[in-house]
């Protein structure tokens, strides 16, 4: 057990937890956050991305101890609904959830992709975002929400 | 900007405002072991027949439907709040749907078959029309008025001369204590009628237009909860063990082997065996920690490769003979040319996003179940039977899982938790690793489809057979409430009792001389099987519909026909036709009597269209397809869905439902497989069981919607997933002169198919 300080979309958090844990299990058993999403525990899916320092990262590989006086930042921190992430308007705006468990890979990885790469072309998105998982097949719709976004943020 | 805003009444408020809400300890909410009775005093029984069952008026006005369906992700949420503000007169954003919680709504059959409008609705809708009835009547009858003087709007019942009152002053946080008639059916086709006629499709204000779904913006913002998001205080986290080779059970466990895990500790009765912990990622850790000794392996699988000839080998344990007409066997005899063909299927996962979650609190003479599952009134049932206690000690509410599409790993967890809280008396919270969702999960049925055609001079098709051969759609059955039906109640000794069915094409094809058929062959391994098969969204469908929708493409080929002018040629339902029209003409259908292809170069592209009915639902799709020669890569560029369910109630959730189904319907027909080796699924993880990419993502998806006000609408969650294999394969046939006759079409099979044409 070790004593591991860092930030949680902003607030200090301090956990008492086995080092070796990964994120996932502090935000979610430890903190009580509902997001984000164990998939598959394996970093295939993308269902537990948080931002680390500003990267997209999965929590569900990534050690807790690796986060010590780091920044995370959920998807609940990412904005909220008076002031929201330009991708989390356009999900809401195109519609874009099917069961929704996914969506948090994907609004995080994309909002840490577009971030660096604002001008990104239809081609360079697919490329960005190959990896993440969407068992409802929403695909459509968030390409179509990644778009409306980019306009946002242009 | 518009801000985006959960409109709805959320249960959490709905629940509050009738006092049955607790908060616990860990500032999780809990709901009172009371509710399980009714939310408030003098509620009539929870049964079919009270209206009280269906519609509250709350003292705000604002209203609350009961549904006993859920939402699992297609927006029937708010195309049933439409249906019900219709009825009623009341505006959109007042009506809340209270979805599949056993303490307040009847048992409508859960998510299945997509009848969540077609027959979910139903009830809802006369329902609403007769507590609309009642209100009307009570104000009239205040007013000393006909109640045809009266009139509804947003709520409030006026007359001529100004009086008007609203309905939460009529009724609000009252009952109506008026009893419906019940049609005695329990599930999908339970229905009830009051005196009221519900309205005329001409008289709908709020059906047929678009609104927004309501979960997307809790979804999006990290604020709403899942049943992942259950915490009940005092819960134990647990990791079922499921053996490392199907046949495997448990002979030595070591359970010295986890003591370095404070608070883990081993489950076990009979062949059940899990791990327990007060946090989760002890349960996790110890459960890789524990070391077991398992029984040896007995090769209950055929090799994989051999799949297919395994099936057609295996005895038949029963022949469904779905339609006949004609002689066939006859008719084959005058052929002048007869032409044949066999398709191929794979078993394929469910893979739902996330492996399936549950808790089960289970109390000497109650408890409380959470679950993901499409069927929580039927889990209750289960949940009860496995913990011994009557239903309606048994109190299941349902949350927002990680993806159902049928019987998937989400049946398996309910008993688990409910097994798991019983031996340990405690609230139990299972969830699975991603194994738990792939290996584990019930499997959508391996099967083979043989057709063929007797086809006379002329070219003229005078007999068609169709039978497929495969496993049941039912080796378990899907409404899970019998633990005989789930891992844990076969690994504690349940007897399993697999039912052998499955189904054929479901057209219109008016052929003088025509058979469909269907054999099925017995489960590969009886009891606890990785492979046993159940419901996979639109079971059989596209299995079925692969087979039979190519081969006719294959019959219009061999004549010399367009695909599009062969269907129209032989179809005899006009509604088929029409779709078939719309999808042609909405892609710019270019009539050809055999394949554009294949071209000299790199990349051939084609178009294919499939055609079938489901339950009332036409649905005729024209994908357009792009093939690389060198990497065997095929890309489903676009594809136009023409769709008739009758009367649209919201074309935006429409479009939605269906635009899941296409792109779900591309990923089954190009990359999902199930592997396995003699003793053991493979595939365990998405490295090994792949599906779709945002790179194989269609560029466009266009429809053609065909709406009709005078027909009941049916549903749209599963129909055009069975017309996508087809219209793909036809496509690529288009593009390349070559049949491909087996899913998934991966690169390896389409080079090879590529190099032997």
């Amino acid at each position: 057990m070790a004593k591991i300080n860092f930030a949680v979309d902003g607030k200090p958090v301090t956990v008492d937890v086995d080092p070796n844990m990964p994120l996932l299990y502090t935000l979610r058993d430890d903190l009580k956050m509902k997001n984000p999403h164990f998939g598959c525990g394996l970093a295939q899916c993308g269902a537990c991305t948080v931002h680390l320092d500003g990267e997209a990262i999965r929590s569900c590989v990534m050690p807790v101890s690796a986060v010590k006086g780091k920044k995370v930042t959920t998807i609940y921190g990412l904005g909220t609904p008076e002031k929201p992430h330009p991708l989390q308007t356009a999900y809401v705006q195109e519609q874009v959830p099917q069961c929704g468990y996914c969506l948090n890979g994907w609004v995080m990885t994309a909002a840490a992709y577009l971030k660096k790469n604002p001008k990104a072309s239809d081609a360079d998105l697919r490329e960005g975002l190959s990896g993440l998982k969407c068992r409802c097949g929403t695909h459509v719709s968030i390409m179509r929400a990644i778009k409306r976004a980019q306009q946002q943020l242009a | 900007m518009n801000a985006p805003k959960d409109l709805a009444l959320s249960r959490r408020e709905f629940l509050k405002a009738s006092g049955a809400l607790v908060i616990s300890s860990s500032g999780v909410v809990m709901m009172a072991e009371s509710v399980g009775q009714g939310t408030a005093a003098g509620k009539p029984p929870l049964v079919p027949v009270e209206l009280d069952s269906w519609i509250a008026v709350l003292p705000n006005g604002n209203v609350t439907a009961f549904f006993g369906k859920m939402d699992m992700g297609h927006g029937l949420e708010v195309a049933i709040a439409q249906i019900v503000a219709d009825e009623l007169d009341v505006e959109l954003d007042k009506v809340h749907i209270d979805m599949s919680d056993t303490a307040t709504s009847c048992n409508q059959g859960g998510a299945s078959g997509s009848t969540g409008i077609q027959q979910g609705a139903r009830p809802l809708r006369n329902a609403s029309a007769e507590a609309r009835r009642l209100l009307v009547d009570r104000a009239a009858q205040q007013w000393g008025v006909p109640a045809e003087q009266c009139s509804v709007n947003a709520g409030v019942i006026s007359i001529a001369d100004g009086r008007k009152v609203s309905y939460g002053e009529l009724i609000g946080g009252r009952f109506f204590n008026s009893k419906v008639e019940w049609n005695k059916q329990v599930g999908n086709a339970m229905d009830v009628k009051g005196r009221a006629q519900p309205k005329s499709p001409s008289q709908y204000r709020v059906v047929g237009k678009e609104f927004p779904r309501r979960d997307v913006a809790g979804k999006v913002f990290g604020t709403r909860d899942w049943v992942t998001d259950i915490h009940v205080p005092g819960m134990l986290h647990a990791r079922v063990i499921r053996p490392p080779h199907a046949t495997g059970t448990p002979l030595k466990v070591d359970e010295g082997s986890i003591k370095s895990v404070k608070g883990a500790r081993v489950v076990r009765e009979k062949n059940f065996l899990a791990v327990v912990a007060p946090k989760e990622w002890d349960a996790v850790r110890a459960a890789r920690m524990l070391k077991i000794e398992w029984s040896a392996k007995k090769d209950p699988f055929p090799e994989m490769a051999n799949l297919h000839e395994y099936i057609r080998s295996a005895p038949v344990m029963n022949t469904e003979e779905a339609a006949m007409k004609g002689n066939v066997a006859a008719a084959f005899k005058t052929a002048a040319r007869i032409v044949e063909a066999e398709y191929q299927w794979p078993f394929q996962s469910h893979a739902s996003m996330g492996p399936a979650c549950a808790i089960v609190d289970a109390q000497a003479d109650h408890a409380t179940l959470w679950t993901g599952t499409q069927k929580v009134h039927y889990a209750r049932d289960g949940v009860a039977a496995m913990l011994g206690l009557p239903p309606e000690k048994v109190h299941g509410i349902w949350a927002y899982g990680p993806g159902s599409y049928g019987r998937n790993d989400g049946g398996d967890a309910a008993i688990d938790a409910a097994l798991l809280s019983k031996l340990t008396g405690k609230p139990v919270r299972v969830q699975g690793m991603r194994a738990d969702g792939t290996a584990w999960d019930p499997k959508g049925p391996a099967c083979l489809h043989r057709a063929r055609a007797a086809l006379d001079a002329s070219g003229k098709v005078i007999a068609y057979e169709f039978v497929s051969k495969g496993f049941s759609r039912a080796n378990i059955a899907t409404n899970e409430s019998n633990p005989r039906d789930s891992l844990a109640g076969q690994e504690i000794g349940m007897p399993p009792k697999p039912e052998l069915v499955f189904s054929v094409p479901a057209e219109s094809y008016g052929f003088d001389n025509k058979r469909l058929a269907a054999e099925i062959i017995g489960p590969l391994l009886e009891r606890s099987s990785p492979l046993r098969t159940s419901h996979f969204r639109d079971p059989l469908g596209p299995e079925i519909q692969f087979g039979s929708e190519q081969f006719i493409d294959e019959l219009a080929a061999a004549t010399g026909e367009d695909p599009v002018a062969f269907r129209l040629k032989y179809v005899t339902a006009p509604r088929d036709a029409a779709v078939i029209r719309a999808a042609a003409e909405k892609s710019n259908w270019q009539a050809r009597p055999g394949p554009k292809g294949p071209k000299a170069g790199d990349l051939m592209s084609g178009r294919g269209i499939a055609y079938a009915q489901r339950s009332g639902t036409l649905v005729a799709v024209v994908a357009e397809v792009e093939v690389e020669r060198k990497t065997g890569r095929v890309w489903a560029k676009k594809f136009t869905v023409a769709h008739d369910c009758g009367l649209i109630i919201n074309p935006e959730g429409l479009r939605y439902a269906i635009e899941g189904n296409v792109v779900q319907g591309i990923s089954r027909t190009l990359f999902e497989e199930v592997r396995f080796d003699r003793n053991m699924v493979t595939s365990v993880d998405w490295n090994t069981y792949p599906i779709l990419d945002i790179r194989d993502t269609p560029q466009t998806i266009d429809f053609a919607l065909i709406n009709r006000p005078e027909v009941a609408p049916s549903g749209a969650g599963e129909p055009t997933m069975r017309v996508i294999p087809a219209a793909i394969a036809n496509a690529f046939f288009d593009a390349t002169g070559v049949r491909m006759r087996r899913v998934p079409m991966t690169p390896e099979r389409v080079k090879a198919a590529l190099a032997k044409a």
